[in-house]
């Protein structure tokens, strides 16, 4: 069969795609995530707890597939992202996973039964399940741009030289705060939508400006350490953009600085950190001003802002090795076959409008604010 | 060469979790149909008694469902965990099927099962019934896109190996989506699926009717569990079947370890009813047989024969032995790409590339083995005999009376006898076995592929993630701990949910509770 579009281009496509994924699912389970994160702060009562958790009880379900399906697409499109990652960030996974597992149960099982013991619980559950994912996904995007301790030898089998708290550096633990208040000030924005006027919604308000905040200052101090840190990789020889996926044609160096070297060559990429701190600030407009939609955008494009910003100044990089830069994964070397990258954008164009259509329509009929009166005899959580 | 004990413990870490992932896939398979066959009712009779059946097997429904949920992330997490060397060396062809499982079937799912539960009042009486179809529909689509990754595993069609990137590669998308053996493993699963729904609805009901409780609810429910059971059990035999024979071509192994059949038999071959294998004798003892019937059903011909354990070893041996010769081209060819007789040598050789693999449990360069070795690797070939014999017999046991049980439930709802009790009270202990059949199946099917990983491509052994015991022992802990509590929270609140029963308030709109003299018509609620 003859392909109609080019290795690169697919492999640029996929980059790009991969990052929609990621950034899907931020945006749509990250006020999830966020909402799970704030129970225990904005909502003290069990009354107001089920107000706050029906916000997204409908939906939630729905988001989360975006990383399943972000985990579905990078093993598919970039098999050796996904077998490094996976198996490097072991024990990080397994806390995340145990973490996902809860969540779901803590949704459906914490108003099955009357016992505010058993209802205290899940709340709990729901609060790790928000908070412990949120942030050790932005500790691993951190870990990302550090650099992994992973080595490959000619078979392409990977051994990890790291340990799980190597995993906690300084950098990396900023990058992690920065996604908690990232996709916290997500989920304020959202419930201060949401939620019928009333104390949820004041306190959804009132941390909000925080959290605003905090994304903001946390943003700059990364964009500061990358600049003046010792972060950054480069790829020192000319690799065929349409070459075999395998590492060991790519020759690479750790350089400082190198990760800011791309808004050199194209600047229209300063848009993706422009966006990251302009959604937080329209976000703190939104908030002045009253106007709850604004907020919520300002929180999207925020989230839009700052993940494509790691995206766009690692490039072509994706997942750099600190012990053996030269096993560094770049879009050059870590994806799919030709022919795979290729059905796999067909079958993503006929069917992503299709998901985007339906999860449309049950936003639409689930549309509105969340009252106490309309839990107490309804079909709720 | 790789640490077995990580081996091991990765093979014993994924089967823990897949197998407790596939104690709530059958039942949200099974369930998610019979609720819209329920709703469909409703709808088009407008009785409220629909409306409630649906409600209450939907809770119980969202119960198991979400437990499904979750252990699925933990699976597809392990790939790249605990199998990252699978993963790279398979992700071009296997991931393909699980993208397009989230894309196509999950989203759907997951999203409709949002309206499924919290749309009632706020969609049309078609609104909701089309939600709850399309999540039904969602359901079923990802049985299917996981068993064509399954399948490829079995049956690795449509791909070959690439040198330079050390992995299998799509050569032909379309055979890997039509692998005859992704189709037939597909039904035969679904058809399991629904058995198990029905058999869930079929106990419940029967543990209402035992108490003369919810009578006019239990008995309709009674009747579709009946009706829908007996169609599913009929095919999940005959599609089992199918699955057999799909066997015939590609895992012959397999199909001669669960028949227990060492040699080969003259045409057609006979059926091992009963009888003990012994792998060190090499035969089966005190053998009850059948003539013929084994080779009717897996060449469906008089004259096709089955081939027997210690033929194929031998034909492993030459396997390896070619094998070794494709390793050493791709050697050659890692030094130099453009080595003209390499490359010859390996397009002869390369389908065998895996058998030379099996050597590195052993060696870490194949073509240092000697025959010693090449006869054991061959011999490794052979999955555990009695456990692949006494599994498929007890599965196709369980799968016959499944068949029995439900055509007595057909009948006697037919017959407007809901009530007879030693029925009910038979259907209520046989709660359990559906689930039993099911992981016994799976047991066939992954257990009876092994040494290998890919059947013929790659090992197991060679799979797995260079972790250190350690880490693996601690999450192989952590797993046990959380799926134990939740298995128990689990059946704790599907037990308060079945006891509490469809109307805990008492019958609704004076429907009467007592047991109706002759049950025709069905009093009117």
């Amino acid at each position: 069969m003859e392909i109609p579009l080019s290795f690169e281009l697919l492999r640029v496509i996929w980059w790009a795609l991969l990052g929609v994924l990621l950034i899907g699912f931020a945006i749509t389970d990250g006020f999830d995530l966020g909402v799970a994160g704030l129970l225990p702060f904005v909502a003290r009562t069990d009354a107001e707890r089920r107000l706050a958790i029906n916000t997204v009880g409908p939906t939630w379900e729905g988001n989360q597939v975006w990383l399943i399906l972000g985990g579905g697409a990078i093993f598919a499109a970039w098999p050796l992202v996904y077998a490094v990652s996976f198996s490097s960030f072991y024990l990080a996974m397994f806390v995340v996973l145990a973490s996902l597992i809860l969540r779901p149960v803590a949704f459906k099982y914490r108003s099955k039964r009357e016992d505010p013991r058993w209802r205290r619980f899940w709340d709990w559950a729901l609060f790790t399940g928000g908070f412990v994912p949120a942030l050790i996904f932005g500790v691993a995007v951190g870990n990302v741009l550090v650099g992994a301790p992973f080595r490959m030898n000619d078979d392409m089998r990977i051994f990890w030289d790291g340990s799980f708290f190597g995993l906690l550096n300084p950098f990396a633990l900023l990058c992690g705060l920065l996604s908690v208040t990232m996709l916290f000030l997500h989920g304020a924005a959202w419930l201060s939508m949401k939620t019928e006027y009333g104390v949820v919604r004041d306190r959804a308000r009132a941390y909000a400006p925080i959290f605003a905040f905090a994304s903001i200052v946390l943003f700059a101090l990364a964009g500061a350490w990358v600049a003046f840190g010792d972060l950054g990789y480069q790829v020192t020889n000319t690799v065929a953009a349409d070459g075999p996926s395998n590492p060991r044609f790519t020759e690479t160096v750790r350089e400082g600085g190198a990760w800011l070297s791309n808004y050199g060559r194209y600047p229209w990429m300063v848009i993706a950190p422009v966006l990251g701190f302009g959604g937080a600030a329209l976000a703190l407009f939104g908030l002045r001003s009253n106007s709850e939609a604004l907020t919520f955008i300002g929180s999207k494009l925020s989230v839009v802002g700052i993940i494509s910003t790691v995206g766009v100044s690692m490039f072509p990089f994706i997942l750099p090795s600190s012990v053996d830069p030269n096993a560094s994964l770049t879009v050059w070397n870590a994806s799919s076959s030709h022919m795979t990258l290729f059905v796999m954008l067909i079958v993503t164009a006929v069917l992503l409008p299709i998901v985007l259509a339906y999860t449309a329509w049950a936003f639409k009929v689930m549309w509105g604010r969340v009252t106490t009166e309309a839990i107490a005899k309804g079909d709720y959580y | 060469m790789v640490d077995m004990t990580v081996v091991e413990l990765s093979r014993w870490q994924f089967a823990l979790t897949a197998m407790y992932h596939f104690l709530f896939v059958p039942l949200t398979l099974g369930l998610s149909i019979i609720l819209a066959i329920m709703e469909s009712v409703y709808v088009m009779t407008g009785r409220q008694v629909w409306r409630d059946m649906t409600k209450f097997w939907g809770t119980l429904f969202g119960i198991n469902f979400v437990l499904g949920v979750s252990t699925g992330i933990t699976m597809e997490f392990q790939f790249g965990m605990n199998w990252s060397y699978y993963s790279h060396y398979v992700g071009d062809v296997f991931g393909a099927p699980l993208a397009i499982e989230g894309l196509m079937a999950f989203f759907l799912e997951a999203t409709l099962v949002g309206l499924f539960f919290f749309g009632w009042d706020r969609m049309s009486k078609r609104g909701h019934l089309t939600a709850t179809w399309l999540m039904a529909l969602g359901t079923n689509l990802s049985a299917l896109w996981i068993l064509i990754a399954n399948g490829w595993m079995q049956n690795p069609v449509g791909s070959e190996f690439n040198p330079e990137t050390m992995r299998m590669e799509v050569t032909d998308f379309m055979a890997v989506l039509f692998n005859p053996v992704a189709q037939a493993k597909f039904v035969h699963t679904v058809s399991a699926g629904y058995v198990t729904g029905a058999l869930f609805v079929l106990a419940i009901s029967a543990f209402f009717l035992l108490n003369r409780r919810f009578v006019g609810f239990a008995k309709r429910s009674m009747t579709v569990a009946a009706a829908f059971g007996l169609a599913s059990a009929l095919s999940v035999v005959v599609l089992g079947d199918e699955s057999g024979y799909a066997l015939t071509d590609n895992q012959k192994m397999k199909l001669a370890s669960l028949e227990a059949m060492w040699h080969t038999e003259p045409a057609p071959a006979p059926l091992t009813l009963i009888g003990f294998p012994n792998r060190d004798t090499q035969e089966t003892e005190h053998a009850i047989s059948i003539p013929w019937v084994l080779g009717l059903i897996s060449t469906r011909s008089l004259d096709g024969e089955v081939e027997g354990i210690l033929p194929l070893v031998e034909q492993a041996e030459s396997r390896i032995e070619n094998g070794v010769l494709a390793y050493d081209a791709m050697m050659r060819l890692r030094e130099d790409p453009d080595n003209a007789d390499a490359q010859a040598q390996f397009e002869s050789a390369r389908d065998d590339l895996g058998y030379a693999m099996l050597l590195r449990r052993y060696v870490a360069d194949p073509r240092e083995a000697g025959p010693d070795l090449i006869a054991q690797a061959a011999m490794d070939t052979v999955p555990n005999v009695a456990v692949m014999f006494w599994s498929f017999r007890f599965m196709a046991g369980l799968g016959f009376y499944f068949i029995a049980l439900f055509g007595t439930a057909f009948v006697l709802s037919s017959m407007r006898k809901h009530e007879t009790r030693w029925f009910l009270k038979l259907a209520l202990v046989s709660l359990p076995l559906p689930w039993v059949a099911a992981e016994l199946g799976w047991l066939l099917a992954e257990y009876g592929r092994q040494p290998w990983i890919i059947e013929g491509v790659l090992p197991t052994f060679e799979g797995v993630s260079s972790l250190h015991p350690t880490q693996m022992i601690m999450t192989i802990v952590g797993f046990t701990a959380l799926y134990g509590a939740l298995a128990v929270v689990e059946v704790m609140l599907m037990i308060k949910y079945v006891r509490k029963g469809p109307y805990p308030d008492g019958p609704p709109r004076g429907a009467s509770q007592k047991p109706q003299g002759g049950f025709v018509p069905l009093p009117a609620e």
